[in-house]
């Protein structure tokens, strides 16, 4: 008799917070196959932004996804500032730089405690959310809100940095930093931790190349690929950092990957906060002239894409959203095969999955008897009472 | 910098070149022949180890095209797009999912919001919308659609 | 007070409910509400893993075409009596999303009855947790 089995997990399951359906085919407690279904959280935002201004689709865009709620309107302001040769004000393009890093200090943290709650690690969950909650405070502080910033604007920045801003968050940095410390040593210096995902779910650079990985997903694998170091925008190319890039693949170096990175995170804003110039901060574009152009940004999760094409009207006559889950979720079905089904979760989490972003997936091959039914309740149950009985009988109880 | 990278990739796929248009050193447009997109793809990112990004389909009204858009990460960072136009009554090309994994969702995506057919795909089925609320042949992402 | 109101009021378990279309935002902050600096788990609420468990739904985002059925048959699975919070302007009024394309024509709050709204984009976790005060005292007054 096989013992393949399929088992979902979606499209609402506990471990998620939206929908999204995995089947994953098991053989036994190996995972042989997958099959993933997208699409329950499609919005159509593409379509949506044609029939918004220019100035309108960053608060659309804003709202593809929450966590990386600075990264799409920054991609998106890039592409039509590339689009109508749009100058900026170098003020205006280390704020940008600052307000992405604090989102990706935070979207870290959030990462650090969502993988701990998968793995049943709730402490490490409950410490980082408490530590990102002073990250919260610095956004509320600056941008007038925890989340969705609205700074993003065609041409520059809305709000300013004021200079008792400044002093709040280089006052803030150090029990940050502290916080980061300590966040390093909870995952990092954990024995258990280090057994349970050394070896996990491992992603070699060719599988990166053929999946086109980004983020801290490809860099994990030892791919060096970071838009801000390699198309510079905004101050990256102005402000010392570096690319944090691990060799071994598995889900144990990505989470080393995003914890060194709030490190990198926490320099550039320092560097940001040194080296801001004063002046302007919009330069007020009237007309976006007729053209293309393309906008990228290394958000948390990886590279996020934005195409604009403008006729020379107020509004975008079609607008490309590409978001780093969407490249970074097929790969799950290379690394989740042949694992076992309890690191199915934690493989999953390990590239950050935000479905909201994607929100695009269906791969499903039935390898043994396509008659074969799916499992119910009591057929878990009776199998259940099998092994029991086995075992007692094994243990001649 | 980025011309010789142009001139290079006219010497091994120019065949298949119909123009090329430099925007600025990070962004590059070259307009291929459908048919030469494999081809072209494949030099870029096999032999010169572009990253595959992603594609992009537009509905001009009068055609509909279709860019492919590559990275060349190892080399600057350009941003490099393959530009095909497509007949506006049958839009149909060669599919790049046999050879680039990366291109599988968005080749999937393109038919199902756009309508644009992509011969060789491995696997095409829908990929957002389901067919119980969606109808058949009715393409969200053209022009002429109406909610 | 009747002892199923009681029951009901005292120590309110949530399953938390993502409708679809949503940023995640009001999904993120539904979790920091729970996390230390609000621990609103002080007073006996918490997030549970099944809807047959729950006193109370947090529906954010807006409802599309492909969940809808899904929307109505978690909620069918409840046990009543279930209240049900809109969480977010998504939820509340399908706010910016209203004209998608995959949007369902019916909203959330004519799919299954809706309780108490809060909106906000998204709501603090301060602005929840009032809301939810509100709504626990009106049943309980």
């Amino acid at each position: 008799m096989s013992d393949r089995r399929i088992i979902p997990i979606g499209p609402y399951h506990p471990l998620q917070e939206e929908p999204e359906l995995f089947r994953l085919e098991v053989d036994g407690e190996t995972v042989v196959d997958l099959d993933v279904e997208v699409g329950w959280n499609h919005r159509g935002i593409e379509k949506l932004c044609e029939t918004k201004t220019y100035d309108q689709v960053p608060f659309v865009v804003e709202r593809i996804c929450g966590i990386c709620s600075t990264s799409h309107p920054l991609a998106y302001v890039q592409a039509v500032e590339d689009a109508g040769n749009i100058e900026v004000p170098e003020r205006a393009l280390y704020i940008r730089t600052l307000v992405a890093e604090l989102e990706r200090l935070h979207s870290h943290l959030l990462w650090v405690g969502l993988a701990g709650h998968f793995l049943g690690y709730n402490t490490v969950w409950m410490w980082s959310w408490k530590y990102r909650e002073p990250i919260l405070d610095i956004c509320e502080t600056v941008t007038g809100n925890r989340n969705h910033y609205a700074m993003m604007k065609v041409g520059g920045v809305r709000r300013d940095i004021l200079p008792e801003h400044v002093d709040y968050i280089l006052s803030r940095l150090p029990e940050i930093e502290k916080f980061a410390d300590l966040i390093k040593g909870a995952v990092l210096d954990d024995p258990v931790l280090h057994a349970r995902l050394k070896g996990v779910g491992v992603m070699t650079a060719d599988d990166i190349h053929d999946y086109g990985a980004v983020g801290p997903t490809s860099r994990a694998s030892g791919v060096p690929g970071d838009v801000r170091r390699d198309d510079p925008y905004a101050a990256y190319g102005l402000v010392d950092w570096d690319v944090i890039c691990v060799p071994q693949g598995d889900v144990f170096a990505k989470a080393v990957v995003r914890v060194l990175e709030m490190y990198e995170t926490i320099k550039i804003i320092k560097g940001c906060l040194e080296k801001m110039p004063a002046g302007e901060i919009d330069s007020k574009p009237k007309v976006v002239a007729p053209g293309e152009g393309i906008g990228r940004h290394e958000a948390p999760r990886g590279e996020v894409f934005h195409y604009v094409r403008s006729d020379g009207t107020n509004r975008p006559i079609r607008h490309k959203i590409r978001a780093p889950t969407y490249v970074n979720l097929p790969t799950y079905k290379t690394s989740v095969i042949g694992e076992s089904i309890t690191d199915a979760t934690i493989i999953l989490a390990a590239i950050d999955p935000c479905y909201c972003c994607t929100e695009r997936m269906a791969v499903y091959k039935h390898k043994g008897d396509p008659n074969e039914p799916i499992m119910t309740g009591s057929d878990l149950v009776r199998l259940s009472q099998e092994k029991t009985a086995r075992l007692r009988k094994e243990f001649g109880l | 910098m980025i011309e010789d990278i142009v001139k290079e990739i006219k010497k091994a796929v120019g065949k298949w070149i119909k123009g090329v248009t430099i925007k600025n050193s990070q962004r590059v447009y070259i307009d291929i022949d459908p048919a030469g997109v494999r081809e072209v793809a494949t030099y870029l990112w096999k032999d010169r180890g572009a990253r595959y990004s992603i594609a992009t389909a537009i509905d001009n009204r009068t055609n509909f095209e279709v860019q492919h858009h590559l990275s060349l990460d190892r080399e600057g960072g350009a941003m490099v797009s393959l530009r095909s136009i497509l007949d506006r009554d049958k839009p149909s090309m060669p599919s790049l999912a046999p050879v680039i994994k990366a291109s599988d969702w968005i080749e999937r995506e393109m038919s199902e919001l756009m309508g644009i057919e992509f011969v060789g795909h491995p696997d095409m089925r829908r990929l957002l919308l389901s067919s119980e609320h969606w109808p058949e042949g009715v393409y969200p992402l053209r022009k002429d659609f109406k909610a | 007070m009747s002892l199923k109101i009681k029951a009901l009021t005292k120590s309110p378990w949530v399953y938390h409910l993502c409708a679809g279309g949503s940023c995640n935002n009001c999904d993120i902050e539904i979790l920091d509400c729970l996390t230390p600096r609000f621990d609103v788990e002080r007073f006996g609420v918490t997030l549970i893993g099944s809807v047959r468990h729950a006193d109370a739904l947090l529906v954010s985002g807006i409802v599309t075409k492909k969940t809808a059925p899904l929307v109505k048959q978690i909620w069918e699975q409840a046990p009543k009596p279930c209240l049900v919070v809109a969480i977010g302007g998504c939820a509340c009024s399908q706010g910016m999303f209203k004209d998608c394309y995959t949007a369902n024509p019916v909203p959330l709050d004519e799919l299954i009855p809706v309780h108490a709204y809060v909106p906000g984009c998204p709501p603090k976790p301060e602005t929840m947790i009032a809301g939810i005060v509100k709504l626990l005292g009106s049943l309980t007054k």
